[in-house]
């Protein structure tokens, strides 16, 4: 109960505050922690040891979200960019500890925790931010998935470095296979991943479809959970990650057509556990032995973290990232991870390490969690900013000699449509775009593209905003979209605005912000979708063809006249309940039988009626 | 053997009497090109390098469409404007269609007798057709006065039947092997090509 509270107090205050919610559950973790207020005391290891499912759970779902063909399409990046990570940290760390006096098996053996980076918290992270899909995003996913597969070579390599190899049995008094010789303990792996392989292959569709024939819903949820479970389980036995063992039985099931019920079953779990992992984090914060030893700890935090970076943003160079991109990879991923703290029991439990060593380093550990998310916040408030500063100011000499009538926001999927077809047509764009992989490689092609936030006053004014006509937003980001509308309805109140929308929920905000063209981004192509539909039904062409633009029109009349009717309602009238109503208003609306008829010359019945009426 | 192509015009087939019945009888028979049109081109976006070929490819040119203001359906004009095209339908070496025989299949709702002087629609209906004519001129096309359907407000199910069978067998005529391009320099319009009228039961 302590820890829900802690939740819902922490995680909309960090959110508010712009801190992200990582951030919320690490300061409630502290906060409810035995060093602050001590709500929580020793239990805390345990509840670690049960949230820690949640890294497992969350493991589940990207690798579902991963189809093994993307996975194939990114081995370069995973072994490439993930490989060299780990080694290059690894020694780069291992030879400091060295420097530091440390022995040499200890030293690797701090190397390699310390290589690792947090894939909940950086994950979790991009996500939040939106990050994901960036070409940074992509490279910090890469490296992840090297460092959780990575994991295992190291568990197996710990007990050798052990002074004491007796020490070993206990590390791994859970696993079946240490009774078992060489081969066979290889056997039993390699079959443990055969079993989740073709389980997940053949058998799950069958009982995910009698399941489904039953209808009750918790059955679902609860074989969902069975199977994340299950996969755990056995990994463990086989002396594998869980995690791994649960990634890759996501991947597996990436391909089966339950997969979107698997993961919104899932989803819940993962994010409470997630959340009670990363109170946990907060909570396991030593502070008494920071307060004993602040500038140890402290130096070693930022040592580790700057080695860390250094050598991420020197491998970021080598895989041409643009320097924006590149920081932001090095920022994300120089933290130390969630498995540290498992590698640490390990080699305590091992010898490699003393007990006082590994208190301090998961100190070092759980204070370099709990940076992540504020380096983030650093990287976002003030090193983007400054890029988008610098390549545009680089650049504002060649944008004021321009004079483009008109200026492109956000050139993605929609914006590189509309900005081909007006310079096909002749007509000339500044364009404007938030991804500077993107803006290079456009740039290689010879198109103009200007990095940079459209809703930044001096970037639009640099963009030549003053002097265009017409200013068309087509960003993918809706909060940014609104941003722009309102920075330039203040400032640039002559330009004409063309802007899209993702739904009418959009749209309808757009609408309240003043902006009468708004482009709701699915709309005609769905339509004439339809068109072509009734065209294979057999119906007449230029029919469907007018029916197509009477019924854009019918409902973009529907959609003000929502929108009017929406400001008298109160706020708080659940979301979906607005939705569906609005939907059935929309569909009454289309059901007006005489839309078509309406006023349509061609071969009119009531001129036939009239004529019949007369004599021969 | 003559081939003969139909350009077709309806905004409305759906709403129609006397087309709807006509054009899967025209669809069914081999030997005739139908082309469409409103159905080709829903957006009236005419692809000219196509209909060009299709030009090209016959002796004779049927365009069939109701009559709407005494005038073809707005399809027809837009093909007009964009197909027949300086250079290549007319100028001085625009000479593609030249030689080819043009002619238009009519309905109208009114009666043959209201197209009269002094009848409601005061003159007679080739006078409203002055312009498809003197655009076979200009394209040195021969124009032939067209085939009509008077009076199709006024028409019954088993009155439309036989304006079916009547177009077929002028159809028929025109597409048979033996069928010599020079009769229709002899007939004075196109109904007329019906040697005899088709019995009704």
């Amino acid at each position: 109960m302590v820890y829900l509270a802690a939740a819902i107090l922490f995680v909309p205050l960090a959110k508010k505050m712009g801190l992200g919610a990582v951030l919320g559950y690490l300061l409630a973790g502290v906060i409810i922690g035995p060093s602050v207020t001590g709500f929580i005391g020793k239990e805390g290891e345990d509840i670690m040891h049960f949230a820690e499912f949640g890294v497992v759970m969350m493991l589940f779902l990207i690798g579902m979200e991963l189809e093994p063909t993307l996975l194939w399409r990114l081995r370069s990046a995973i072994l490439g960019l993930g490989g060299l990570q780990v080694l290059i940290s690894s020694a780069a760390i291992a030879g400091l500890a060295m420097l530091l006096g440390v022995k040499l098996n200890a030293a690797l053996a701090i190397g390699m925790i310390m290589s690792l980076s947090s894939t909940a918290i950086v994950l979790q992270t991009l996500n939040e931010k939106g990050w994901m899909s960036t070409a940074a995003g992509q490279s910090s996913f890469a490296v992840l998935l090297f460092q959780d597969i990575a994991v295992i070579p190291m568990l197996a390599i710990f007990p050798l470095l052990a002074v004491h190899a007796v020490q070993t049995e206990a590390a791994h008094s859970a696993s079946i296979r240490d009774n078992l010789p060489a081969w066979g303990q290889t056997l039993v792996v390699l079959g443990a991943v055969a079993t989740i392989v073709i389980g997940g292959r053949y058998l799950v569709k069958p009982i995910m479809h009698i399941i489904a024939r039953t209808r009750v819903r918790e059955l679902f949820t609860a074989t969902a959970l069975l199977m994340v479970v299950a996969i755990a389980v056995l990994m463990n036995l086989v002396g594998l990650s869980s995690a791994l063992g649960a990634f890759l039985g996501g991947v597996v099931l990436a391909n089966s057509e339950y997969r979107h019920e698997l993961e919104s079953d899932i989803e819940p779990f993962k994010g409470l556990l997630l959340g009670l992992f990363f109170i946990a984090v907060g909570a396991s914060i030593d502070f008494s032995l920071i307060r004993e030893e602040p500038w140890i700890i402290f130096g070693l935090v930022l040592g580790l973290m700057a080695v860390k970076a250094l050598a991420l943003f020197c491998l970021g160079k080598i895989f041409k990232l643009s320097t924006d991109q590149n920081l932001l990879f090095s920022l994300a991923l120089c933290d130390i991870g969630e498995f540290a703290f498992v590698l640490l029991s390990l080699s305590e439990q091992s010898r490699i390490l003393d007990d006082k060593m590994t208190g301090m380093l998961t100190a070092v550990v759980a204070i370099s969690m709990a940076m992540t998310p504020l380096l983030m916040l650093f990287y976002e408030k003030l090193v983007q900013p400054r890029f988008t500063i610098n390549e545009t100011t680089e650049r504002e000499q060649d944008q004021i000699e321009e004079h483009n009538p008109v200026i492109i926001a956000g050139f993605g999927r929609f914006g590189s449509i509309t900005g081909r077809f007006l310079r096909a047509n002749g007509v000339n764009c500044t364009i404007l775009d938030m991804d500077s992989d993107r803006v290079d490689a456009l740039h290689n092609l010879g198109i103009k593209v200007y990095y940079g936030d459209a809703s930044r006053y001096d970037l639009l004014a640099a963009a030549g905003a003053e002097k265009a006509k017409v200013l068309i937003v087509a960003m993918d980001d809706y909060e940014k979209t609104t941003e722009v509308v309102k920075m330039v309805k203040r400032y640039f109140p002559h330009l004409q605005m063309l802007v899209r929308a993702k739904d009418s929920q959009d749209s309808f905000e757009l609408m309240d912000l003043g902006v009468l063209h708004i482009y709701r981004e699915t709309v005609d192509t769905s339509l004439r979708l339809g068109v072509d539909a009734l065209n294979m039904l057999g119906m007449r062409a230029y029919h469907n063809h007018r029916a197509a633009r009477t019924f854009l029109r019918q409902d973009e009349l529907s959609l003000k006249s929502l929108s009017a009717a929406r400001d008298n309602k109160k706020e708080f009238v659940s979301a979906l309940k607005d939705r569906i109503a609005e939907m059935e208003q929309l569909i009454s609306a289309d059901k007006i039988k005489t839309w078509l008829d309406e006023g349509e010359g061609w071969d009119s019945s009531s001129i036939r009626d009239e004529v019949k009426g007369e004599p021969e | 053997m003559a081939r003969v192509m139909i350009i077709f015009a309806h905004p409305a087939l759906e709403k129609s009497r006397m087309h709807a019945h006509l054009v899967p009888m025209i669809r069914n028979m081999q030997g005739i090109t139908f082309n469409d049109l409103y159905e080709k081109y829903p957006d009236l976006d005419i692809d000219i390098s196509r209909e060009q070929a299709l030009l090209t490819k016959h002796d004779i040119i049927l365009m069939q469409h109701p009559l709407y203001w005494y005038n073809a359906p707005a399809i027809i004009r837009q093909w007009q404007d964009l197909v027949l095209e300086h250079g290549w339908a007319y100028g001085h070496s625009g000479k593609a269609l030249e030689g080819k025989y043009i002619s238009n299949i009519i309905s109208t709702g009114s009666q043959e007798k209201d197209y009269r002087q002094g009848a409601r629609h005061g003159y007679p209906l080739d006078h409203f057709l002055l312009p498809f004519r003197q655009t076979a001129v200009l394209c040195r096309m021969n124009y032939i006065s067209p085939y009509t359907i008077y009076g199709v407000h006024r028409k019954d199910k088993s009155d439309i039947v036989e304006e079916v069978q009547k177009l077929r067998s002028m159809l028929e005529v025109l597409k048979a092997p033996d069928f010599d391009l020079s009769t229709l320099d002899t007939v004075t319009n196109l109904n007329e090509l019906i040697k005899a009228p088709v019995q009704t039961s």
